[in-house]
């Protein structure tokens, strides 16, 4: 062996073993749906993050964070090869994602078992909140079935006695008219189904005139909301019977619905119209910089961020105790645009939840406005059957 | 079911299958006469609609909108036609489906850098905003029935060009066999641009008028595209009255079919059965209709191809 060689593989021995303390940036990855039917959600939750990021110059807990963003594609194969990417190749400490339920069935193990901290800004499946949690999972959202019990409740306290349940036919669909059912008992007039591709909402909306409920409740995400609530006003039977609906109204969908969803019901557990300090700047950052109203997905995502920084302030940057950092991330010691939060032993959030409704802004844009609070530091059913204290 | 929802019922099916004729008219003549799979047709469509929200935006007519989204989709399907269709005339269907395929991804990535990911909208012009009064409290949207109206009138006129005109006679002879008709002398590359470019723009001018009741977003394509391929199969590639039959059948199969199906099995079925079963034979419907019908009528309702 050469002397340069030896010498080259002893200066790589000796710098290579000292300890890489706060030295490098922390490197976060960003895995959500950037393509086809959810991408405006994606675009939201990176939004979100890259603001969070730009309000504090780029640092967290005194670092510089580097930012490493993939799209799932919303197909759960790509969304986990692209987690292994993040986690193997550009060893990221933390990932924050996915949008979808799908996506993060298949990246919860490639990502917690590779050594880095998964922080979902929306999928909150239940089955992570009981048995399968993780002291390396936490929920800037809720619990899926939470939003749907939120308009069960509202249903049932408000008296109604016969409900027409409107979803689309996968999964979703059916966790939401599951979620709705768990707290209204009243009478199911219709659980109406309808295929992923439906653009045309006509024969349902007959069949509402003709049962005649006391309120409908609807799970109809993205396009399908856009397509089903404009043509809900069209058929003149707002006026007459409640929408209560979940992701249907919402900042996504409300610049294409416009006057069509005013007066329309969602369930949230925050609105940009909350007036606490963290809130106002949020949304105001967020307006100044995207000219856009920001929907839960961006104040999730504007949360993971804000989320990983406190806990980077309390261990001094240092991503090395893992015991450390999972107890830091747990205190969630940071302001959130929605008022209070904290964390459930599963790494699932406890706080408030509100009935909303679409309204439009003096300045023309379109947002969601609290209504009444609902549920006060409610945790989700599943954390009992979490082994984690 | 009561009488009222039925014929309401009904109502919806027709609409729904002149909405489908529309789609389809375009994407029958340019497989049954170039005898090329575009599955790019719902691109076209999904362009149609974009352009009508931005040159409704840019001139504040709906109508100009309208007007101008198919004017540019008949140029877009004209340049199509000299960039990557001439090239696709006479070759492997396999290979005319992976090149339309990347005009798929082309034109929903283009559309997503222009407009963005998020859903949009157009209005409803002032003079079809209306709503009439039908049954249980419904109400109708007499835009609905404009498009209804649109549908039959460019039924209409596709049947009279197709039926009464040389280009019409030369369209419905390429149809049933391309390589005679070149053998006869007839410039067959000239009216295959024609019929790509028609169809380009029948397919955008669906696209417009229906962007007031559907929502405007990159996947729009997709799920109309499917349907489409059903109605021109079912109805015989290359016939414009197959087509029309087809859509009409299919569109009253699904709406009709779904209402029929669900009281069919609420009354036969415990509820969680019937939810289950419901929704997944309810979209079989046009399927089992096609397979049904292609049993007995293998080139379809109509068919136009000559079995020589």
């Amino acid at each position: 062996m050469r002397f340069g060689t030896v010498g080259a593989i002893l200066a790589m021995l000796l710098f290579g073993a000292l300890p890489a303390q706060a030295q490098g940036p922390v490197k976060i990855g960003v895995l959500v749906t950037l393509s086809g039917a959810g991408a405006v959600l994606g675009q939201q939750v990176r939004n979100g993050v890259e603001l969070a990021l730009k309000l504090r110059d780029g640092k967290l807990g005194g670092r510089p964070a580097e930012l490493v963003v993939a799209d799932d594609e919303l197909k759960p194969g790509v969304g986990a090869s692209r987690a292994k990417r993040l986690v193997e190749s550009d060893h990221v400490d933390f990932v924050i994602g996915p949008i979808f339920s799908n996506i993060l069935a298949a990246i919860f193990h490639p990502v917690t078992e590779g050594g880095a901290i998964l922080i979902s800004p929306n999928a909150g499946s239940s089955v992570f909140a009981g048995k399968s949690c993780s002291p390396d999972f936490f929920v800037t959202s809720y619990e899926n079935t939470q939003i749907h019990a939120v308009l069960g409740e509202y249903a049932q306290a408000k008296g109604y006695k016969r409900a027409f349940l409107l979803a689309p036919n996968y999964q979703a669909g059916k966790d939401a008219v599951a979620g709705f059912k768990s707290r209204f008992k009243g009478e199911i007039v219709a659980e109406d189904y309808v295929p992923l591709n439906t653009v045309d909402f006509q024969a349902d909306l007959a069949r509402i005139a003709a049962a005649r409920p006391d309120v409908i409740f609807t799970f109809m995400p993205g396009g399908l909301g856009v397509a089903l609530v404009r043509q809900f006003h069209q058929s003149g039977l707002a006026e007459k019977i409640p929408f209560l609906s979940a992701f249907t109204v919402d900042e996504s969908t409300l610049p294409a619905e416009k006057d069509a969803a005013l007066g329309l019901y969602g369930a949230m557990t925050w609105a940009p119209n909350m007036d606490n300090p963290a809130n106002r700047t949020f949304v105001g950052a967020y307006l100044a910089a995207y000219h856009a109203m920001p929907g839960s997905y961006a104040m999730q995502g504007y949360d993971a961020v804000q989320l990983i920084n406190s806990a980077l302030k309390q261990t001094g940057g240092s991503t090395a105790d893992r015991a450390k950092l999972r107890a830091a991330l747990h205190a969630a010691d940071f302001a959130s645009p929605r008022g209070k939060f904290r964390f459930n032993t599963n790494g699932y959030p406890i706080q408030d939840f509100y009935l909303v409704k679409a309204a439009k802004r003096p300045d023309g844009l379109y947002e969601t406005e609290i209504v009444q609070k609902i549920f006060s530091d409610w945790a989700d059913e599943y954390a009992s059957a979490c082994a984690l204290k | 079911m009561p009488l009222g929802l039925l014929l309401v019922q009904a109502l919806n099916g027709l609409e729904l299958g002149v909405l489908l004729f529309l789609i389809a008219a375009g994407l029958t003549l340019v497989f049954g006469v170039m005898d090329v799979v575009n599955l790019a047709h719902g691109v076209q469509y999904m362009l149609g609609a974009y352009l009508a929200v931005a040159a409704a935006t840019w001139t504040g007519s709906f109508w100009l909108g309208v007007a101008v989204a198919a004017l540019a989709c008949l140029v877009l399907g004209a340049l199509l036609e000299r960039l990557v269709f001439r090239f696709l005339v006479g070759a492997d269907h396999l290979e005319q489906v992976l090149a339309t395929f990347g005009l798929i991804l082309l034109g929903e990535e283009g559309v997503k850098l222009v407009w963005g990911p998020a859903p949009l909208s157009l209005a409803m012009p002032a003079a079809l905003a209306g709503t009439i009064p039908l049954y249980g409290g419904l109400h109708y949207p007499v835009y609905r029935l404009g498009l209804l109206g649109a549908g039959l009138a460019v039924a209409a006129l596709l049947a009279l060009v197709i039926g009464r005109t040389r280009t019409g006679m030369r369209l419905r002879a390429g149809a049933t066999n391309a390589a005679m008709l070149e053998a006869l002398g007839v410039n067959v590359e000239r009216l295959f641009a024609l019929v790509l470019a028609a169809g380009a723009m029948l397919a955008g001018f669906a696209g417009a008028v229906a962007a007031p009741v559907v929502a405007v977003d990159p996947g729009m394509g997709g799920p109309v595209l499917i349907l489409a391929f059903v109605v021109i199969v079912l109805g015989g590639t290359g016939s414009i009255g197959g087509s029309f039959l087809a859509a009409l059948l299919v569109g009253l199969t699904d709406t009709l079919g779904r209402g029929v199906l669900d009281a069919v099995l609420d009354a036969v079925l415990p509820p969680s059965a019937a939810h289950m079963a419901g929704p997944a034979l309810a979209s079989m419907l046009i399927y089992l209709l096609m397979a049904g019908v292609l049993a007995f009528r293998p080139g379809g309702l109509m068919p136009a191809r000559s079995r020589t």
